[in-house]
């Protein structure tokens, strides 16, 4: 059953997919790579703006990125607030590690519960232009419900990337991830520094959540198929690179694209946290990790 | 009190549950009270990792789960007898629990709770494709008619009595040991503790096989209690989240947390199950849990001593 | 421990709970009675993974309820229906069922929905000798056998086959006959009793198999699969499958230009309106299949009331606005425990299983005679084909002619369109 033909297509599409995990796992990435706050509730953050995504384009037809993108301001706020809080509880009393991850665990909790409660458990769906649609490229299919998403997503790594090594905010974050105490000797706050960047991981969400909608129905629950993806990605990649991430995520989009196409779909999800597994027993700094 | 005082105390509470039995207090009390008791159990075995060591566990329905696979596993092959169900079914995941410890306990406390909750959906996936326990069809089990109390609620719910017992004097002895006293200086501070001369490697593999163990324990009854096993509410999220709720909510140093916290929250979520709408329930559970761990980070227990001026 | 605050605390919490769970068990009796209601209980599964189904088959049962008392009850008493949230949850089931048998004193309970659900119910119905109707579940009793069950799931003497025969039937009639067929289904329960059910058809009508995979349900993207089915060209393509991978092969065929010559069989999920409304003329040309459809041939006596009344009622619950799927038939099943009850003139247990067990029920949803097993004596899965669908305006969906009854033959209400190609220009 192996011909080229199906190869390239799957290894397309693995990577059109990796383009799109790669905007789910940013946040992460900036978040427990760079700031070592283990947030497992982000993908509970990204269901929440793909249904934000999914009451604007229901209500008032709203294209789900526009959504995405119009929302970051609102995630970028709520990010804020909910690291204030973490640090106001965890951080300063210096007992991050076993309660802030249950408090993390527990917000993740608390917002799928609240989703069904307000949306009930039927799947969501989005309707747009290019959704449907797709274009052939010598042999090789390419869906738009892909590209977008996948454009967006390297567009967002892209952005994100400059904005850590170009601005000023941006280099303060790397700096809090590597000294807190010089950073203070430089004049910058490292708590303001990281709710900024706290904020910024949960804006990315609010897109990412957006992408995801497009792509496939969407359910309360279904952040739970993400958290292991995330932080699959993100150790693969590498604590502290985002480009590591970009090709961690390629990497994992590939893998089970292939799995699914030559192996039978069954395999592909156990195969990645495998993977997972044997980063961590072999090499827990990851492709690029510092 | 006395290492003699507290055996005492524990035979008294398992003879109490048979004197119970006998006399047949409504029935539904001993579905509801099997829940909670389990809790306990799950909730214990949870903490010993949890509270005593500092290690977050998210992977707790993969232990509880392989707990009742093994047990279901050595139904269909042997026809095996419960105590040999609850025997191999904790020692099986104590296996599991020092695999994953040998895996991930080298390194950064955060690699081994996403190692564990990666675990979860990756043995889920492989019990799914087994067909052999059932696979994704499910496994049903016929029982024979219950021995010893002619009614599989009572018996079921007894055993559960004994088992919760043993897990809290097994927690209480540990506690109380030179094994306690080091795990509680590798969670206060690891790197001080290993210069101190504390074996943490050994320690923290310890603890992982030990709560393994008491959560497979957890799981292996299980079949019997409710004859249709299958993947995804074995390995419901549930699990997880109220095994972190319950020694939060009671306080994570000592044994008597994860057994007030288990109580109250389980018995709270039975009643819920029957009255409000669940998943408001759920909401509340959530909610209490953050509520807990941003504001009483030592729990109940903890609150307590304080209120006493200790 | 020398402390005396924790043993304070311990027994505090302790007698706090005992108390408890006392007053909730006994609370049943002190609850003053009103005229004396037959009680029918339940659980249900309104939140968790099926609650999409369960909260709309929940509102059937209760309009049941209320048709029934609004005619003066059952035996000249009122019927009071109580209900509990399974969660979707097997593990919850034990612990209902024993609190509506002993603690709300239950006259007849009825199964959840969906076979996990029912499953754990069982043991429990067989060691009090129950009378149970069971709600939409796939071979509960191929184990047990016990008597006194009965399935309103139409899927007749042999459920894993008969879920798809329709659908092989029509494929094999086509001339010239198709050859190739592939087999793509869910790793979950439902998806794999279907799989299987259709490999024995696979023999039994002669056909090849190119392909026969199965994908974990929290698959993102269904491409690849689809690429790998195009690959082997097969002439039937035969997906059984919940909603959201549903809506994922669907829409991934499309994309990719998968074009067998029929295309469906076991999905679930296309019954639904928002599936329904989402996918729109994508759905054209599929032979699915589904227990009903706003035919001529199947309107019975009674169900356009019903709907009437489920619509209006589904509007202001904001669950599924058309209803039908499960609904009619979570009816049918509380009708038919009505109509036996009446019939064998009793509450026994047993009458009314012998009752039901030897009567034809004339029902919302057709005449309804159980056989083996308590399943239906004849199989009854329709295979309909969705035809000349345009846009996604839900409206198009209330009239004949969008979901065209293809199997069985005697609720036939037009042709196939074949191959599945034609269908969609």
């Amino acid at each position: 059953m192996f011909s080229w033909d199906l190869l390239a297509n799957a290894v397309v599409a693995g990577m059109l997919l990796g383009g799109f995990y790669a905007a789910v796992s940013l946040g992460v990435s900036l978040t427990f790579g760079l700031l070592d706050i283990v947030n497992i509730a982000h993908p509970a953050f990204v269901i929440l703006g793909a249904y934000a995504a999914y009451v604007m384009n229901s209500s008032y037809g709203l294209d789900p990125i526009l959504t995405g993108v119009l929302f970051t301001p609102v995630f970028y706020g709520l990010g804020a607030g909910v690291y204030r809080i973490y640090y106001a509880s965890f951080e300063r009393r210096g007992e991050e590690s076993l309660r802030g991850l249950v408090f993390f665990f527990g917000l993740l909790f608390i917002i799928e519960v609240a989703l069904s409660l307000k949306y009930g458990v039927d799947y969501r769906m989005v309707d747009a232009a290019y959704i449907g649609r797709s274009i052939d490229l010598g042999g090789v299919g390419i869906a738009f419900r892909l590209l977008v998403p996948c454009v967006v997503g390297l567009l967002m790594t892209l952005t994100l990337h400059l904005f850590l090594s170009r601005t000023f905010y941006g280099r303060a974050v790397m700096g809090v991830s590597q000294d807190q105490v010089a950073l203070r000797l430089m004049g910058a706050n490292p708590v303001r520094i990281k709710t900024i960047a706290f904020g910024i991981g949960i804006a990315a969400a609010s897109l990412a959540g957006a992408l995801l909608i497009t792509i496939s129905p969407v359910v309360p629950s279904t952040d739970r198929d993400y958290i292991g993806r995330v932080f699959a990605i993100t150790v693969l990649g590498g604590l502290g690179s985002i480009g590591g991430t970009l090709v961690a995520s390629i990497i994992l989009g590939v893998a089970e694209s292939l799995m699914a196409t030559f192996f039978g779909p069954s395999w592909s999800l156990a195969v990645s946290f495998g993977i997972l597994l044997l980063a961590l027993a072999v090499r827990p700094a990851g492709l690029f990790g510092r | 009190m006395k290492k003699i005082g507290a055996l005492l105390v524990a035979v008294a509470v398992i003879g109490l549950a048979i004197l119970l039995a006998n006399f047949r207090v409504n029935p539904y009390a001993y579905f509801a009270g099997y829940v909670v008791l389990q809790y306990v159990v799950i909730a214990t075995a949870w903490n010993m990792l949890g509270g005593y060591a500092g290690y977050v566990n998210f992977g707790t329905p993969a232990f509880f789960a392989l707990g009742a696979y093994t047990a279901i596993f050595l139904i269909e092959a042997f026809k095996a007898p419960l105590p040999v169900l609850i025997v191999a079914g904790g020692l099986v995941s104590a296996l599991l629990g020092l695999g994953i410890g040998y895996l991930t306990l080298r390194l950064k406390g955060v690699f081994f709770s996403i190692a564990t909750f990666a675990l979860s959906v990756v043995l889920q996936t492989l019990i799914i494709n087994w067909d052999y326990v059932g696979g994704a069809k499910g496994f049903t089990l016929i029982r024979p008619p219950a021995p010893f109390f002619g009614n599989w609620g009572v018996l079921l719910f007894t055993v559960m009595v004994a088992l919760a017992v043993v897990t809290v004097l097994v927690a209480r002895s540990i506690e109380r040991s030179w094994i306690g006293r080091g795990l509680a200086a590798l969670r206060d501070n690891e790197e001080a503790a290993e210069c101190m001369g504390v074996p943490t490697l050994r320690l923290k593999l310890f603890a992982t096989t030990l709560s393994g163990f008491f959560l497979g324990v957890a799981g292996a009854p299980f079949p019997y209690y409710v004859t249709y096993v299958e993947p995804s509410s074995a390995f419901d999220l549930n699990y997880a989240v109220n095994a972190l709720a319950m020694p939060m909510i009671g306080g994570t140093t000592t044994w008597l947390g994860p057994v007030i916290g288990a109580i109250l929250l389980g018995t709270a979520q039975q009643i819920a199950t029957v009255t409000i709408s669940s998943e408001l329930n759920l909401l509340i559970v959530g909610v209490v849990l953050v509520l807990f761990v941003v504001l009483a980070p030592e729990g109940l227990t903890g609150l307590a001593r304080r209120l006493r001026g200790r | 421990m020398n402390r005396p605050w924790t043993w304070k605390l311990l027994s505090f919490t302790l007698v706090g709970a005992v108390a408890a769970t006392l007053v909730l068990a006994g609370a049943g009796v002190f609850v003053a009675r009103a005229a004396d209601p037959i009680k029918i209980g339940l659980g249900m599964a309104l939140t968790g993974g099926l609650s999409a189904n369960g909260k709309p088959a929940l509102m059937a049962i209760q309009i049941w309820k209320d048709d029934v008392n609004k005619k003066g009850g059952l035996l000249g008493r009122p019927v009071e229906l109580i209900s509990y949230d399974d969660q979707t949850n097997p593990a919850t089931v034990p612990g209902i069922y024993t609190k509506l048998l002993e603690v709300d004193r239950v006259d007849f309970v009825v199964s959840g929905y969906g076979t996990n659900l029912i499953a754990p119910l069982m043991p429990i119905a067989m060691e009090r000798r129950l009378t149970i109707m069971g709600i939409l579940g796939l071979a509960n009793n191929e184990k047990y056998k016990y008597p006194n069950y009965f399935q309103i799931q139409p899927s007749g003497p042999d459920p894993e086959a008969n879920w798809a025969t329709g659908f092989f039937e029509i494929a094999a009639r086509q001339n010239p006959k198709p050859q190739t067929i592939a087999l793509i289904g869910a790793d979950a329960e439902y998806p794999r009793h279907a799989i299987a059910g259709a490999r024995e058809l696979v023999k039994k009508f002669g056909f090849r198999t190119v392909y026969d995979k199965s994908y974990p349900p929290s698959t993102v993207d269904y491409t690849p699969i689809a690429r790998a089915i195009k690959a082997v060209n097969p002439d039937v393509v035969f997906v059984a499958s919940y909603p959201p991978d549903s809506v994922g092969m669907v829409r991934a065929a499309h994309e990719i230009g998968l074009q067998p010559k029929i295309f469906g069989g076991g999905m679930v999920g296309l019954q639904f309106t928002t599936v329904m409304t989402s996918l729109g003329p994508m759905l054209n040309g599929i032979v699915n299949y589904d227990f009903w459809a706003p035919e001529q041939t199947m309107m019975f006596p009674g169900i356009k009331e019903f709907f009437a009344e489920y619509q209006k009622r589904a509007k202001e619950a904001g669950v599924d606005p058309l209803g039908y799927y499960l609904p009619p038939y979570a009816y049918s099943a509380v009708q038919i425990l009505g109509l036996a009850i009446e019939g064998s003139k009793s509450l026994d247990q047993q009458k009314v299983a012998d009752y039901i067990r030897s009567s034809e029920f004339s029902t919302i949803v057709g005449k309804v005679r159980f056989g083996a097993n308590g399943e239906w004596a004849r199989s009854r899965v329709l295979q309909v084909q969705y035809q000349g669908i345009k846009g996604i305006d839900v409206e198009q969906f209330r009239v004949p002619g969008k979901k065209v009854v293809l199997y069985p033959e005697e609720f036939k209400s037009g042709n196939v369109i074949y191959p599945y190609s034609a269908a969609q220009k």
